[in-house]
C-alpha cells in the first residue's frame, strides 16, 4: 500500500460516517437539508447530527415537532418542490405514524402522476433491538417497508456503507428508506476512500466460503461474521452475504452464493412469520431448488414484543450461537 | 388346469438376450394378464415385462441377475382360475379337486418339507415352491374380508402368510398401507445423481432421517454403480443400464442401420396455420392439464398417414417387407442422462388426440424414469423423432431396424409464405421422411408426406 493510500485509510465510527456523508451532501448541494426530532440543538437522538446545526444553521438543520406524519409529509412536499430532503425518524416504531405518508404518497405519487411527480426523498431511521429499549423502541420492521413497491430500502451494515450509500440515495429519483441498526452507531471500522461508484442494487459477499451461505443484513451482520469465525474454527468454510438493499433484493448474488454452497441460513432480526427472511427463502426455493442440498434454515427473532429485561432480550434475538447451530444443521 | 411357461420376451428386434433384473412377484402370487411381473434389463434400459395370462405364479426358474436368451422360460404360470393347487391329494379339501393331481406332477417329491416362503432370489430352476397346506391362498375369514373391503384391498390378490396360506389381518393391513415413503433426497443431490449417472435408489443417505445428500451421491459415483447397495424389490430401476451400455447399444443399432439400409430422404414444408389455429381454440377451452401440444398433433397426423400408406409401416426382415399389425408409433425420447429410447404409442392412428397427448406425457415420463413396459419397446412399426423443442428446423434421421421409415419434425416456426398469390406470415414445420429404399421408392415416400400435409390441413379430423 502506498503511503498516500495509507494516510487516506482511517478508522472511524458508523455514527461519524453517517454525519460525514450528510455534511458532504449538504456542502455539495444547497437543496439538501435535514429535518427530524431533536436533530438540531440536541444533535440527534443517537448523536448522528451533532455539530451540524453549528455548521449549516437552523434553516438546513431543522428541529420538528413530535409529529412523524407531519414532518415526513413536509419532506415529501419539499422533495416535490425540488429540494433534496433528508428526514430522520427516531425509530422504526415511530415511523408507523408516518406510514400513510410513506406508502400512500411517497411510494405512489410517481405512479399516480404518470411519471410526472418523482419524490427524491431520503428517510433515515433507527431500527432493531439489543440496547434494552423495550418493545416500543426495538422492533425490526424494515421487512414491512421492503414489501412496498415504489421505494428503495437500504440497510447499511458497515462503516463504509454508512459513509457512501447516502450520496447515491439522494441522487435516486425515488424515495429511499435507510435503516440504521441501533447497535451499529458505535461500531468502528476502517474507512477507505471511495474508489469505484457505489451500486445500491448489489449485495456484498462479506466473507467468501464454500460450505454454507449465511445471508443477512444490517445489525445481524457482525453477529453472523462472528458465527462464521466460530464455524471456521471448526473447519467449516461459510460464506457471508450482506444484502445491503432489502428492496430490490439482489437475486443474482444470492443465487450465485447458493450455487456455490448448496446450503443456506438466513438471519433476520425481524419476526419469522412473513419476514424478509421468508421472502429470501421463498426466492431461493423458486430459483435455486435444484441447488439445495439441505433444507433452508432461518434464524429470526422470537415472536414476542422485544422484552426489556436483558436476559430476555438476548433470548429473543438471533445470537451468534443460534446462527452457528443453524449452519451446523445444514451441513449435518 | 394348465401350466404355461413365461419366457424371456423379445423387447426389440435388436435383442437376443436380457438380464432378469428383478421379480415383481413371488411364487403363489396371483397375476392378471397385462400386469408387470418382472423387470428385464436390456442393453437399452430396464423394462417391466407384463404377464400374458391370468393365473398363479407357480415357480420362478431364474435368479435375478441372470442373463437369459430370448425365448427361454423364466417362470411357470398355472393358468387356473383357482390358485395354486392342493399339493398332497390326501389332505386336499374341496378346493383341491381335479387340479391337485396335475399340479402335483410338477413338484413330485417335496410335498412335506417346503420351507415357508423362500425369497424369490433364492429360487433355483426347477426348485420347490411352498404351497398352501389347506384352502387357497385367497381364503380369508369374514373379519378379514370385511377389513379388506373397507380398505379397498382385493383379498384374492393377496399372498396369505397365515397358517395354510390364509390371508390374515396383517396381510390386509400391509396391503392397505401406503407404499413405503419415498426416499428422502435433496433436490441438489437428485440433480447431481442425474448428472453423474448414479441411481439415487442405490445411494445410502447420511443426512437427517437417512436423507441422501450431495456428498452421498458423490461417494456413490466413485464406486461401481452395481455394487452400491442391493436393490429392494420395488426400488426403481432407473439408470440400471448406464449411459455407456446404452451408448454401445445405440452405436450397434445405428451402425447396423447405416450399413444395411439404403436410406432415401424426402422433405417438405407444411403450412400449420389451420392446425395451430384449431389447437389454440381447443386449448382455450380445455383445462390446463388437458391442453394439447403441437407435437401430439404431428404424431397423430404421421400415424394417420402411415395408415394410408401402409408400405412405410412395418418391418424389413430377411429380404421382404412385412406390414405392421397396426400403427404403433415409436416416439424418440431423449433421456436426461444421455441416450434415447423410442417406445411405442399403440394404434396411434385410432387413438383420439387427447388420449394420445396423455399417452405421450406418460410415455415420456416413464421413459425418463426408466420404467417402460415390454409391449411398448418391442413393436413400434415406424418411429417419429420430433426435435422441435431442441430448436432445430429439420431432422433427417436414421431408421430404427427392422422398421422401414422414420419421420422427422423440426420446430414450428413463423415464415413468410406465398398463399393465394399474397405474401403472409404463417407457422410452418419441416417434415422429413427417411425411408428404406429396399422396401419402397421415392414415390411412396412422397405420397406419405402429401397425406401428412393434407391431414394437418384438417386438424378437426385428427
Amino acid at each position: 500500500m502506498s503511503g498516500e493510500a495509507e494516510r487516506a485509510m482511517r478508522t472511524t465510527t458508523y455514527r461519524e460516517a453517517l454525519r460525514e456523508a450528510m455534511s458532504e451532501a449538504m456542502r455539495a448541494d444547497d437543496r439538501v437539508f435535514l429535518m427530524g426530532e431533536d436533530v438540531g440543538r440536541y444533535g440527534g437522538c443517537f448523536g448522528v447530527s451533532l455539530g451540524m446545526l453549528e455548521e449549516f444553521g437552523p434553516e438546513r438543520i431543522r428541529d420538528t415537532p413530535l409529529s412523524e406524519s407531519a414532518f415526513v409529509g413536509a419532506g415529501i412536499g419539499a422533495a416535490l418542490g425540488g429540494m433534496r430532503p433528508i428526514v430522520e425518524i427516531m425509530t422504526v416504531n415511530f415511523s408507523l405514524l408516518a406510514l400513510d405518508q410513506i406508502l400512500n404518497n411517497a411510494a405512489t405519487l410517481l405512479h399516480m402522476s404518470g411519471g410526472q411527480l418523482p419524490v427524491p426523498l431520503v428517510i433515515r431511521m433507527t431500527t432493531g433491538a439489543g440496547r434494552q429499549l423495550a418493545a416500543q423502541h426495538s422492533h425490526s420492521l424494515e421487512g414491512w417497508y421492503a414489501h412496498i413497491p415504489g421505494i428503495r430500502v437500504l440497510a447499511p451494515a458497515t462503516v463504509e456503507d454508512a459513509r457512501y450509500l447516502l450520496a447515491p440515495a439522494l441522487a435516486d429519483p425515488d424515495p429511499v428508506l435507510v435503516f440504521e441498526h441501533g447497535s451499529l452507531y458505535n461500531a468502528s471500522g476502517e474507512l477507505a476512500p471511495l474508489t469505484e461508484p457505489v451500486d445500491l442494487d448489489r449485495a456484498r459477499v462479506r466473507r467468501p466460503g464454500t460450505d454454507v451461505s449465511l445471508i443477512t443484513y444490517g445489525g445481524c451482520l457482525p453477529k453472523v461474521l462472528a458465527a462464521a469465525d466460530e464455524l471456521a474454527a471448526d473447519g467449516l468454510d461459510p460464506e457471508v452475504v450482506d444484502l445491503r438493499s432489502l428492496r430490490p433484493l439482489d437475486e443474482a448474488t444470492i443465487d450465485a452464493s447458493v450455487a456455490r454452497t448448496h446450503r443456506v441460513v438466513v438471519v433476520d432480526e425481524g419476526w419469522r412469520t412473513g419476514s424478509l427472511a421468508a421472502e429470501v427463502c421463498a426466492g431461493i426455493a423458486e430459483r435455486c431448488f435444484y441447488d439445495l442440498d439441505a433444507p433452508v434454515e432461518r434464524v429470526c427473532s422470537a415472536e414476542v414484543p422485544i422484552p426489556y429485561a436483558r436476559q430476555l432480550e438476548e433470548a429473543a434475538l438471533p445470537q451468534v450461537r443460534d446462527v452457528a447451530a443453524a449452519a451446523r444443521r445444514t451441513v449435518g | 388346469m394348465t401350466m404355461a411357461e413365461f419366457t424371456m420376451p423379445s423387447l426389440g428386434a435388436d435383442m437376443d438376450e436380457g438380464v432378469l433384473q428383478e421379480w415383481l412377484v413371488r411364487p403363489g402370487d396371483r397375476v392378471r394378464k397385462g400386469e408387470p411381473i418382472a423387470v428385464v434389463e436390456t442393453a437399452k434400459s430396464a423394462i417391466e415385462v407384463e404377464c400374458f395370462e391370468t393365473g398363479t405364479v407357480d415357480r420362478l426358474l431364474v435368479d435375478p441377475g441372470t442373463t437369459v436368451p430370448v425365448g427361454a422360460p423364466l417362470a411357470m404360470i398355472s393358468a387356473a382360475e383357482k390358485a395354486a393347487p392342493k399339493r398332497a391329494p390326501g389332505t386336499a379339501g374341496k378346493a383341491g379337486k381335479g387340479t391337485a393331481g396335475e399340479a402335483g406332477r410338477h413338484r413330485p417329491e417335496e410335498a412335506a418339507q417346503k420351507p415357508p416362503e423362500p425369497a424369490p432370489g433364492r429360487q433355483v430352476p426347477g426348485g420347490a415352491v411352498p404351497a398352501p397346506e389347506d384352502g387357497t391362498p385367497g381364503s380369508a375369514g369374514p373379519l378379514v374380508r370385511h377389513l379388506a373391503e373397507r380398505s379397498g384391498v382385493d383379498v384374492d390378490t393377496l399372498h396369505g402368510t397365515g397358517p395354510g396360506g390364509r390371508v390374515t389381518r396383517a396381510d390386509v393391513e400391509r396391503a392397505a398401507a401406503p407404499p413405503p415413503s419415498r426416499q428422502r433426497i435433496t433436490p441438489f443431490a437428485r440433480r447431481l445423481a442425474g448428472e453423474l449417472g448414479v441411481d439415487p435408489a442405490s445411494v445410502k443417505g447420511t443426512g437427517k432421517d437417512g436423507g441422501v445428500r450431495a456428498a452421498d451421491v458423490r461417494l456413490a459415483a466413485g464406486r461401481p454403480a452395481r455394487e452400491a447397495v442391493p436393490r429392494g424389490p420395488v426400488a426403481p430401476a432407473a439408470g440400471a443400464a448406464g449411459p455407456t451400455t446404452m451408448r454401445r447399444a445405440i452405436a450397434d443399432l445405428m451402425t447396423r442401420a447405416n450399413r444395411e439400409i439404403p436410406h432415401y430422404y424426402l422433405s417438405t414444408t407444411v403450412d400449420l396455420a389451420a392446425s395451430m389455429a384449431w389447437l389454440r381454440e381447443y386449448n382455450r377451452l380445455a383445462p390446463v392439464s388437458e391442453r394439447l401440444l403441437p407435437a401430439a398433433m404431428l404424431l397423430k397426423a404421421a400415424a394417420r398417414a402411415a395408415r394410408e400408406v401402409p408400405e412405410l409401416n412395418g418391418f424389413w426382415n430377411e429380404g421382404h417387407f412385412t406390414p405392421g399389425d397396426g400403427v404403433h408409433l415409436g416416439v424418440a425420447v431423449s433421456l436426461r442422462g444421455g441416450g434415447l429410447v423410442a417406445p411405442a404409442i399403440h394404434d396411434a392412428d385410432t387413438v383420439p388426440l387427447p388420449e394420445l397427448m396423455a399417452g405421450l406425457k406418460d410415455l415420456v415420463h416413464r421413459a425418463r424414469s426408466g420404467r417402460l413396459r415390454g409391449s411398448e419397446v418391442a413393436d413400434p412399426t415406424l418411429t417419429v423423432t420430433d426435435l422441435g423443442d431442441q430448436g432445430v428446423e429439420s431432422v433427417l434421421g436414421v431408421i430404427y431396424p427392422p422398421q422401414v421409415s422414420l419421420v422427422g419434425f423440426g420446430r414450428v416456426v413463423e415464415r413468410p409464405c406465398a398463399v393465394d398469390g399474397l405474401l403472409g406470415v404463417r407457422p410452418v414445420v419441416t417434415a422429413t421422411l427417411s425411408a428404406d429404399h429396399r422396401a419402397t421408392d421415392g414415390a411412396v415416400g412422397a405420397r406419405f408426406l402429401r397425406v401428412l400435409d393434407r391431414r394437418l390441413q384438417q386438424p378437426e379430423e385428427l
